[in-house]
């Protein structure tokens, strides 16, 4: 799982039926200062997460499948959790 | 799960066989500013979609799992959604760097 901040939403009204009935969320990783950004990407809303949010990102397909609840979901990112709080180290 | 943008069709008279009637489509990658991300591919369209419509595209064993009869294809890049809107914050509006130390965001 990465951590992400959505930048975006995303309509479609013609999609594939795995995808229907629910938000496209645009995430932008979250990065050490100094690192270079990663690229964007596009993610399934579970977890009802809007724009300016920190989130929990899976990025993995049978994780998908499982929290959608179908075996045969063709889905890869689904936030799965919004970020209240982080405590990183200070130590090098 | 990323955007693309359609740039004109492939045809391929002879593929592997469960491939049969699939819709082979050259897009472009983009990024969330619909900026070009790399070079052009080829995805199976399954949402019928036309030149220039921008779409959201799924990779790797998920995009032959969009296919709808055969699921077991030869597939890496399918297109998914055919986007409608899609609105993106500037990128100086959210800071996307990892402080050290303890971060509250709520």
């Amino acid at each position: 799982m990465i951590l992400g901040k959505v930048t975006g939403t995303v309509v479609t009204t013609i999609s594939h039926p795995h995808y229907k009935n629910r938000r496209m969320l645009v995430v932008q990783p979250l990065t050490l200062p100094g690192d270079p950004p990663e690229g964007d990407f596009v993610a399934l809303d579970n977890s009802q997460a809007g724009i300016g949010d920190t989130v929990l990102v899976n990025r993995e397909g049978n994780g998908a499948r499982q929290i959608l609840n179908n075996p045969d979901a063709c889905v890869i990112s689904v936030i799965v959790g919004i970020v209240d709080s982080l405590y990183i180290s200070e130590l090098e | 799960m990323l955007f693309g943008r359609v740039r004109g069709t492939a045809v391929a008279s002879v593929k592997y066989q469960d491939m049969t009637g699939m819709k082979l489509l050259i897009i472009e990658p983009l990024n969330k500013h619909l900026e070009p991300t790399g070079p052009l591919q080829v995805a199976v369209d399954v949402v019928q979609a036309g030149p220039g419509d921008l779409c959201v595209m799924v990779r790797s064993r998920e995009a032959a799992l969009a296919m709808d009869i055969h699921t077991f294809v030869p597939v890496d890049l399918a297109l998914i959604g055919i986007v409608d809107e899609l609105v993106v914050q500037p990128d100086d509006q959210f800071d996307v760097t990892l402080k050290k130390g303890s971060v509250k965001y709520t």
